[in-house]
């Protein structure tokens, strides 16, 4: 037979075959597509799809058949069919959308059981559309006196569930004293649910609630007296611990959110979810990412903060109330002995640590508190590991809350042993702990025992460790060369787990600090002496000797040559990312070795030319340039110099730690460590004495001359060489530039990182700072004259239009309600010819006008006349004449003014004949480029700066900036598509024609950084060129939502149109 | 919001309960279970009851073959939580008389019920055995 293979298939079709009538038939097919199920059937393959699914197998299909038990009228099928679809689907799945019918007629019908099947559903998945369509039932349910308490403690979750998910729809106008009601309530399930409830709606709005309070520390009361508890509600002897804890976090959000409210600090982003014992963990969570996006919009010091001050701030108000707290905290923390029933022990500490929680943030006597902390530091001693645990965690909760630092540290001792403890879950409270407790006094302790036990840490801890450790000997450190060991040590002992921030970090100490240098190369030395040591390790030793080995050279065993041949006995063993570093520090050793070296010289160019072919670019361009260089001889001695100090900046670490997205814990710990206050041991001072012992906390970096372009800022000395090391950028030093021999003092060395800070005029001259402004300088050009002109305001934002000015040549330049000043330009080399166009906007003369222009230096203003009066609903139109003398971005200031009947206006505006408008757009080929480019070697003709705080943009979007600016992208020329290469022509009176190149290398990993090299045949215009550019791609006008503009005709950046012709719009007008 | 998730997971680490109070779909379940009872069931009698994982802390305690294990947020008391634990395990023990990982395994359908009855939306709703029993009894009676 044909169908050999598949006999169920031959049955069915037989069977279909022999069925007498369509009605056979019909029966027959559904028993095959399983319709034909009897409850009891479905039943059965709904739990078996559950089982199938808890297994962890995908089940997609079924969720029909789970769903549709939910209608069925039976108590076991409908109960399967909520059980079930509450497990398998979510709040937007489709199929849910089928039930909503049913299970609201299950909510508001006569069924109790049904009543809490529904109710059930609804609390575990939630939704909107279950929200609008049941909230007002379930609230009618929760304080329904018809109610049995079953139904109604389902309501109160259920709620709860509605309410957290979509509080706008849930409306709880007046619920305040029917909360208080319901905290009357004398059945446990109820109440226990009702008190969560009562911890959302508190955390959403605490005012409203006030009232509360006093119910909840009653229930606190009656409980710690166990009075009146029905013995269905103790657990082994405790009046149930589940109920207790929560009014607990009730009280403890009505004191936090008092406080935020009463201080008018920012109101908290508490989320509904939130319970308070989120406000502490910050330096104890042990895990990931927080759920509640909310609570990370309160910075940990905030918190920490309000905490402290809460010793401060009378609290709950009310004596009686606060008499009765009082007790039973003193009662909790007095009465709970250690009894031998594990149960009965666990249940009272439970309810323990609630109130210890509650003590700490709670205005309470001195007393209270050293109870408290006498009590953890009882707790960590103990055997049990979950009350250490938990004494570790609440201890650390308590370091942040409270200035309890000295008392705890007496637990110093207990707390290394809890580090070295065989169960993680301690170790990492232990670690947070101590990370929290240390400070510059006991700092040296805490580092050395973490590094001890780094090598013995598991792997899971380790780099959270190092991490640690790091921070706090940075913070910390007694004295620099300690706090070079300490990461030396570290990464000897976990490279692996040290982030390439930690080493950067101890190479900027250094080379800030001259007295650190000698040791650090020595120390640098020693390790190198070791038979294998880690990659890392090989980094930070390469660069600190190519740095200062010639410190050592008079020591035994550090001469170049011996130190050159230490470091390339391990080139074999290293990656390509650490070879670039190694080349550096053969190429500074060997223009370091005093007299030359020729058998040194030539077996590190034996190298170098090995290299030249290497595949890896970096490897290869570094061969090559430092060959090159270094066979140039004493004459570039300066480009191999050492590197300049790095200018003083925030930790990396600790700015990493606080600009990390992933909130992993121990990243919150530090991020909270990173806010608190008066940590900071390493101190930036001032040259710190020599030889002096300078006091502990006062330690620390010498200052660097503050430069004065911002946005120098490299961040890593690694970067700074690569960079420094730019195919296209190596600047060769000009002989009359190359300043004093001091090598050390040199930051103008070409292989600073920075830009030349002393190059170009410094100051800026007054008019230009007018234009780097945004609304607010501009309001300021704005100078009402007389008190009554005040009431002239301009109509647009005046900024907006003069940058969109800058990248058009004709528009409106300002606009009251009187007058419209419209321009019109036309440029010709550094020619320009602009219009002015006056129009009267009103039906009666504009009288006394005047226009003068007050040109800088560089610009050669003539306007024509203008006449005194400006007839109503007319315009007229002034031409004015620009000749630019030289290369400046001072602007041209237009002082205009009117009277308009007795009042008199004068403005101050900036006119839009700027720096770009002597632009001549122009391509050049590759040919024309290159030479141009090599030629212009070096400052002043060619500067080259890092920008920072750029606004980040797409290459394309600076090609479409740039092309609005007159400059040309020149596409093609440079290979990285990373880089922007363009040219343009400047006019000038003085300069004539000059050709500027322009040099735009990006990052595309961070957008607000990059680096620009500008060059042409001008000093003065390179310099203002480079400015010029950096003022655009940095404090580019944002558009500013304008004051509401009446006409929106000045859109910046939007080609102009009919509209924006001025001549046009005054024809609109009249 | 509590409670996250309780599983029931054997020696052999083979799932016997899973309710979850918040949505996970089946990739993020089977990750989930498999790194904490990996982690968990690793851990000895002298360790604390008490396993940080990714977000979650996991409070754990073990019955013979079985270790329930409850996953909840950083809000939740620990030690109330190990005892809820203890309060499930004595609900059932009511109501199957001395418990047994094959009670749970083969009544799955009413251990659920029990739960049911005791947390909801993350919160524990429920602490009276009686009550949390009394809808068991009554199917019992009606069929």
């Amino acid at each position: 037979m044909a169908l050999s293979g598949m006999r169920g298939l031959s049955v069915f079709i037989s069977d279909i075959r022999n069925c007498q009538n369509k009605e056979q038939e019909r029966l027959r097919v559904d028993k095959e597509l399983g319709n034909g199920l009897t409850p009891y059937e479905k039943k059965k393959y709904v739990w078996k799809m559950l089982y199938i699914y808890m297994l962890g197998y995908d089940v997609d299909f079924g969720h029909m058949e789970a769903v549709s038990l939910i209608s069925a009228p039976k108590y076991p099928e409908k109960q399967v069919g909520y059980i079930v679809t509450s497990c398998l689907l979510n709040e937007n799945h489709d199929f849910l959308r089928l039930a909503i019918n049913t299970v609201r007629n299950d909510i508001i019908g006569r069924n109790e059981t049904f009543q809490c099947l529904a109710l059930t559903l609804v609390g575990n998945i939630g939704g909107r559309e279950f929200a609008e369509s049941l909230a007002p039932d379930v609230q009618k349910l929760l304080i329904s006196s018809s109610c049995r308490p079953l139904v109604r403690k389902k309501a109160a979750l259920c709620l709860l569930c509605l309410y957290r998910k979509n509080p706008d729809v849930v409306n709880v106008d007046g619920w305040s004293d029917r909360m208080a009601q319901l905290l009357d309530e004398r059945d446990f399930g109820v109440l226990t649910s009702c008190v969560s409830l009562l911890v959302a709606l508190v955390s959403n709005n605490h005012e409203a609630y006030w009232s509360c309070l006093p119910k909840c520390v009653k229930i606190l009361e009656r409980l710690a007296r166990n009075q009146d508890i029905p013995q269905e509600y103790t657990y082994y002897g405790i009046p149930s611990p589940w109920l207790q804890n929560v009014p607990f976090v009730v009280v403890l959000i009505m004191e936090l959110k008092l406080l935020s409210s009463s201080r008018g600090q920012v109101s908290y982003v508490i989320s509904s979810t939130t319970k308070v014992k989120h406000w502490k963990p910050v330096v104890v969570v042990g895990c990931g990412k927080d759920i509640d996006e909310g609570w990370y919009g309160v910075t940990g010091l905030q918190r920490v903060k309000t905490m402290r001050a809460l010793q401060y701030f009378p609290t709950v108000e009310d004596p009686n109330t606060r008499r009765s707290l009082f007790e039973v905290l003193q009662r909790i923390l007095m009465g709970t002995d250690v009894v031998k029933n594990v149960n009965k022990n666990n249940a009272s500490h439970a309810v323990l640590f609630e109130a210890l929680a509650l003590v700490m943030h709670l205005d309470a006597e001195k007393e209270m508190m050293s109870q408290c902390v006498a009590l953890l530091g009882k707790f960590i001693a103990v055997r049990e590991p979950n009350i250490r645990y938990l004494g570790l965690e609440n201890m650390t909760r308590m370091l942040m809350v409270t200035d309890v630092h000295d008392i705890i540290k007496r637990h110093q001792a207990q707390i290394i042993t809890s580090l070295k403890d065989p169960d993680i879950s301690i170790r990492r409270r232990a670690l947070d702990l101590l990370y929290g407790m240390c400070d510059v006094s006991n700092a040296k302790d805490i580092v050395e025992e973490l590094l001890q036990y780094l090598s013995t840490a598991d792997f899971a801890m380790r780099e959270e460790l190092s991490l640690k450790a790091a921070i706090l000997a940075e913070k910390f450190a007694p004295d620099l060369s300690w706090y070079v060991d300490v990461i030396l040590q570290l990464i000897d002992k976990a490279g692996d787990f040290v982030s390439d921030d930690i080493w950067f970090r101890v190479v900027q100490f250094v080379t800030n600090n001259e007295d650190l240098q000698p040791y650090a190369a020595l120390k640098a030395r020693e390790y190198l002496d070791r038979p294998a040591i880690h990659e890392t390790m090989m980094k930070v030793s390469a660069y600190i000797l190519g740095e200062y080995s010639h410190l050592l050279s008079r020591r035994p065993g550090c001469s170049p040559k011996e130190i050159f041949s230490l470091i390339h006995e391990k080139l074999p063993t290293v990656s390509t990312s650490t070879i670039p570093i190694l080349l550096s520090t053969y190429a500074k050793i060997l223009m370091h070795t005093q007299p030359p070296d020729q058998e040194l010289q030539s077996h590190v160019w034996a190298i170098f030319r090995k290299y030249e072919s290497c595949i890896d670019a970096e490897i290869q361009q570094r061969a090559v340039e430092y060959h090159a260089l270094s066979m140039k001889g004493a004459a570039v001695m300066d480009i191999l110099a050492e590197m300049p100090k790095f200018p003083e900046r925030q930790s990396s670490l600790i700015k990493k730690a606080a600009d990390s997205e992933a909130d992993t814990a121990e990243q919150s710990a530090i991020k909270l460590r990173a806010q608190q206050q008066n940590s900071n041991a390493l101190v930036v001072t001032d040259q710190r004495p020599a030889n002096g012992t300078p006091p502990v906390g006062q330690l620390g970096l010498v200052k660097v001359p503050s430069t004065s372009t911002a946005g120098q800022d490299q961040s890593t000395a690694e970067q700074g060489v690569t960079h420094a090391n730019g195919a296209l950028t190596v600047v060769d030093p000009q002989p009359s530039s190359t300043p004093s021999p001091d090598l050390l003092g040199d930051l103008l060395s070409p292989l600073a990182i920075e830009g030349p800070p002393g190059t170009g005029p410094q100051s800026v001259p007054s008019v230009a700072s007018v234009s780097e402004g945004g609304v607010n300088a501009d309001a300021l050009a704005i100078a009402p004259v007389e008190e009554q002109a005040k009431t002239v305001q301009p109509i647009g934002n005046i900024a907006e239009r003069f940058h969109a000015l800058c990248l058009k040549d004709s528009g409106v330049l300002y606009e009251d309600p009187y007058i419209q000043i419209g321009i019109k330009a036309e440029w010709r080399a550094h020619h320009g010819r602009l219009v002015l166009f006056l129009g009267n906007k009103n039906t009666a003369p504009l009288m006394s006008v005047q226009a003068k222009i007050l040109p800088p230096s560089n610009l050669k203003v003539e306007l024509s006349l203008v006449p005194e009066t400006i007839p109503p609903r007319a315009q007229v139109q002034c031409p004015l004449e620009v000749i630019n003398l030289h290369p400046s971005r001072d602007l041209a200031v237009l002082d205009f003014s009117y009277k308009f009947g007795t009042q008199l206006v004068n403005v101050k505006l900036r006119l839009p004949a700027v720096f770009n408008k002597y632009f001549q757009p122009i391509t050049v080929s590759p040919e024309e480029f290159f030479p141009q480019w090599r030629s212009l070697s070096g400052p002043p003709l060619k500067l080259q700066e890092v920008v920072r705080g750029v606004r980040p943009m797409l290459l394309a979007e600076m090609a479409t900036l740039f092309d609005g600016l007159r400059i040309m992208v020149c596409p093609g020329l440079d290979p990285n598509a990373n880089n922007l290469v363009a040219s343009t022509t400047f006019y000038s009176e003085s300069t004539r024609a000059m050709l500027c190149l322009i040099r735009i290398e990006t990052d595309p990993a961070d957008r607000t950084q990059l680096r620009m090299t500008v060059a042409s045949g001008d000093p003065t215009l390179t310099f203002e060129l480079k400015e010029f550019i950096k003022e655009q791609l940095v404090s580019i006008p944002i558009p500013h939502q304008a004051p509401a503009p009446m006409l929106p005709q000045s859109q910046p950046m939007s080609p102009p149109t009919a509209i924006s012709d001025p001549g046009a719009l005054l024809a609109g007008l009249l | 919001m509590g409670i996250r998730f309780v599983l029931m997971v054997n020696k052999q680490g083979q799932t016997r309960l899973a309710q979850y109070y918040e949505y996970l779909n089946l990739e993020e379940r089977r990750a989930l279970e498999g790194e904490i009872v990996r982690k968990c069931l690793a851990r000895t009698e002298q360790q604390c009851s008490f396993v940080e994982h990714r977000n979650y802390k996991v409070v754990y305690r073990r019955y013979a073959s079985l270790f329930f294990l409850v996953g909840v947020d950083n809000e939740e008391n620990e030690l109330a939580i190990l005892e809820f634990i203890h309060l499930l395990v004595e609900t059932m023990d009511r109501h199957f008389g001395n418990v047994c990982e094959l009670d749970i395994m083969f009544h799955l359908e009413k251990a659920h019920f029990m739960l049911e009855e005791m947390v909801m939306n993350g919160c524990v709703v429920e602490t009276s055995k009686t009550n949390i029993l009394s809808p068991i009894q009554l199917m019992e009676k009606a069929s």
